[in-house]
């Protein structure tokens, strides 16, 4: 494998857009030029990525950096500027099936008047289809999926009982009961406790053996390397991508998170200044 | 006393047929039984069954507004009704329709709400406003607007816009056979889509992302309960009126919600608050017939939430007043166990533990509390002269609060540098709450660093 580290924009402006490489129909997921703004201010400039399958893919940066916002732009939560994303050479409507979504666990009011359980079914809402009720079919499949995270035995709890970590492993459990091939996970490993972390790693290393693929926001940069076989390091753009072995250097991280502001970062507050008529 | 008045009562009662016929006397039983059973004349019934199907109706959609937090906008849209209403009147006037239709009239009503909804959601997407001020100012200046209109049509407009004035507090007892089957089919519909849509429902307004990303057409349903809503919202008008219909939406669903945490039951719950207060508040208006039907509706729920907030049994107030207390009675309680402990088992003197309750600021009266506390977990085994003598059971008990309270402070002077922020916090509480979990993952930490906690 080889690692890419962009060190310049690709494009200058006026440049004539050159014809978008052929993304492999291997790759679950090929970005290609994305770029995404919010409120006209631009988050992410120019992505290019193309996952491989079969691994377990952080996605590291600073605050603020685009993670998230990467994540949404290619399940199509926000939209994104310009750019063009692909799952395994196919559009993201046909590919939805096959793709699984963690949210942040901030995103949501926990003091929902539902159990653990019901939120696992959540997963398998879409292949029951509109208006028919969850039968006990699906039912089982959620509670097997909250076992592999070790919370069979709190099925029944409401979900405000639960505590921040079993709250994540309730998440993990509906992303599971997808039973998808690729799965996008955003800070599953933000604020939960030792026995969540294990958790977690083993239902990755679980989906790693079975031939899944799964890129996650990530925050900690110690366990990068224990934990994954590939990385993104994001800010505003991809600094670098490729195996943790290669890419994961002190120089590209003193590149990502580097001190001072970027020049794509005074850029954007330009552009969002002038959007604004402040300019 | 009430209850001969009653039976004598219904003998001359009988035969009454309108609610108009009441005089403003207080009712009698018999009257009460009469209209709450449904045999208090025709128009009666139709008004009480109307009502109570619009409280099942509200009850039921209101949770779903209330979850996706949406509860507000019905109250921009029932003001924004009142322009729609006035507009339709004088359109059906110069059209030479007859101007008080109710269809008509609802018609204007149901546009003009839409247009409402609309309009906050132009708002919300064009500026850096958020939907609570734009609500605010739908609300405003659609009511104004109509407002305006209404006083125009009443100078100008000929006798026949008498009425137009009830949509705003509402008046239930102008409704007719017509509006109860209007009512019928209404509650038909919400019931029906609510059960059809519950799974759907309930993952949008849980978490719309993984909604979407999953391939759920969010604004699709968001469109429907839009529109259970705004179908409620004019229902009600007639009824409840502008003003108030918004809280047959807002208070059966947040009545319910503190008796349960099944969704499906808070929709059932939701459904059966609203219902009953429908059913309760006109019947009542009924009976006393200078008081306006919609105010006393509300009132009804109001009564309802008051009754559950206080009164429920895990989320009520009162429920987490007591919880709270007997915390605080097992610390202090422990507090006292770990004094006994300490000087090893000999009986507490009262002056001691009126001592203990100063020091830990204990308000005198909690003392008989402890003392109850104590004796049902078994820890006192008598009160005598010489003072509280504890059990076996107590002293092994405030051997094991001694040792985690010096397990913490331990693990406070070792960790002092990452744990300063909760060192005012907890000092005092948290060897009453440490899981055993916990106990053993302070040994391990204290371990680690060459420390070990001895029994005493």
């Amino acid at each position: 494998m080889t690692a890419t580290v962009h060190s310049k924009p690709r494009r200058r402006q006026g440049e004539v857009v050159i014809a978008r490489p052929e993304h492999s129909k291997e790759s679950p997921l090929s970005v290609h030029a994305m770029t995404v703004a919010y409120n006209k201010k631009p988050v992410l400039w120019d992505v290019d990525y193309d996952a491989p399958a079969n691994q377990l893919i952080a996605i590291v940066g600073p605050n603020g950096a685009g993670k998230s916002t990467f994540i949404k732009a290619c399940l199509g939560l926000v939209p994104s500027a310009s750019g063009q994303v692909e799952f395994w050479g196919d559009v993201y409507k046909r590919a939805r099936p096959r793709i699984g979504y963690v949210p942040q666990r901030e995103s949501v009011d926990w003091d929902f008047p539902v159990s653990a359980l019901d939120v696992v079914c959540m997963g398998r809402y879409r292949k029951i289809g509109w208006c028919r009720p969850v039968t006990r079919k699906h039912k089982r499949a959620a509670i097997e999926c909250l076992d592999r995270v070790g919370m069979a035995s709190l099925a029944k709890r409401q979900i405000s009982q639960l505590s921040g970590g079993q709250q994540q492993r309730v998440f993990l459990a509906r992303a599971l009961a997808q039973e998808s091939d690729l799965y996008f996970m955003d800070e599953p490993f933000a604020g939960v406790d030792a026995a969540t972390e294990r958790a977690i790693v083993d239902v990755l290393r679980d989906l790693r053996a079975s031939g899944k693929t799964v890129i996650v926001v990530h925050h900690d940069l110690q366990t990068v390397p224990e934990y994954f076989d590939h990385v993104i390091l994001l800010n505003m753009r991809v600094v670098a991508s490729g195996e943790v072995a290669d890419v994961f250097t002190q120089e590209n991280l003193q590149r990502t998170y580097g001190g001072r502001l970027t020049l794509l970062s005074e850029a954007s507050e330009a552009i969002a200044q002038a959007a604004s008529g402040r300019r | 006393m009430i209850g001969l008045s009653a039976h004598l009562g219904s003998f001359h009662s009988h035969g009454r047929t309108s609610i108009t016929d009441v005089t403003d006397e207080l009712p009698t039983f018999a009257e009460i039984f009469e209209t709450l059973t449904f045999q208090a004349g025709f128009n009666t019934n139709m008004v009480v069954l109307g009502t109570t199907l619009l409280g099942l109706a509200a009850g039921v959609v209101g949770v779903f507004a209330l979850l996706r937090k949406r509860s507000l906008v019905a109250d921009a849209i029932s003001h924004a009704t009142l322009p729609g209403i006035c507009i339709a009147f004088l359109a059906a006037v110069v059209l030479g329709h007859e101007g008080r239709s109710i269809p008509i009239l609802l018609t204007g009503a149901t546009l003009s709400g839409i247009a409402g909804v609309l309009c906050i959601h132009a708002i919300v997407r064009c500026t850096r406003l958020h939907e609570d001020a734009a609500i605010g100012i739908v609300l405003s200046v659609f009511f104004g607007a109509g407002v305006v209109l209404l006083t125009y049509i009443q100078k100008n407009a000929s006798a026949g816009s008498a009425g137009l004035d009830h949509f705003i507090t509402g008046q239930a007892a102008t409704m007719v056979t017509q509006d109860a089957v209007v009512m019928v089919s209404i509650a038909g519909v919400c019931l029906l889509l609510v059960v059809l849509l519950f799974k759907e429902f309930s993952l949008v307004c849980f978490n719309e992302s993984f909604a979407r990303a999953t391939g759920w057409s969010v604004s699709l349903l968001d469109l429907i309960m839009m529109a259970l809503v705004i179908l409620v919202t004019v229902a009600g008008l007639q009824a409840v009126g502008l003003i108030l219909v918004v809280a047959m939406l807002i208070l059966p669903p947040v009545s319910a919600r503190f008796w349960t945490d099944r969704l499906w039951l808070l929709v059932l719950l939701s459904g059966l608050i609203g219902a009953s207060s429908g059913y309760l508040g006109s019947s009542v208006s009924a009976l006393l017939p200078r008081k306006p039907a919609g105010a006393v509706i509300v009132l009804a729920a109001g009564v309802l939430f008051v009754i559950s907030m206080l009164g429920a049994p895990a989320r009520g107030v009162l429920a987490s007043l007591v919880r709270r207390l007997s915390l605080n009675m097992r610390i202090a309680s422990e507090h006292l166990l770990e004094a006994a402990y300490e000087q090893e088992g000999r009986p507490i003197p009262g002056d001691q533990i009126r001592g203990l309750a100063r020091l830990r600021a204990w308000p005198l009266w909690t003392l008989p509390l402890m003392k109850l506390t104590l004796n049902r977990k078994g820890y006192l085994a008598s009160v005598t002269a010489e003072g509280w003598r504890l059990t076996p059971a107590g002293l092994a008990r405030g051997a094991q609060v001694s040792r985690n309270h010096r397990l913490w402070e331990q693990y406070l002077v070792s960790y002092a540098d990452i744990a300063p922020s909760h060192v005012d916090w907890s000092v005092d509480q948290v060897e009453h709450v440490l899981t055993p979990e916990l106990v053993a993952e302070l040994e391990h930490e204290l371990r680690m660093r060459g420390i070990e906690v001895g029994a005493s």
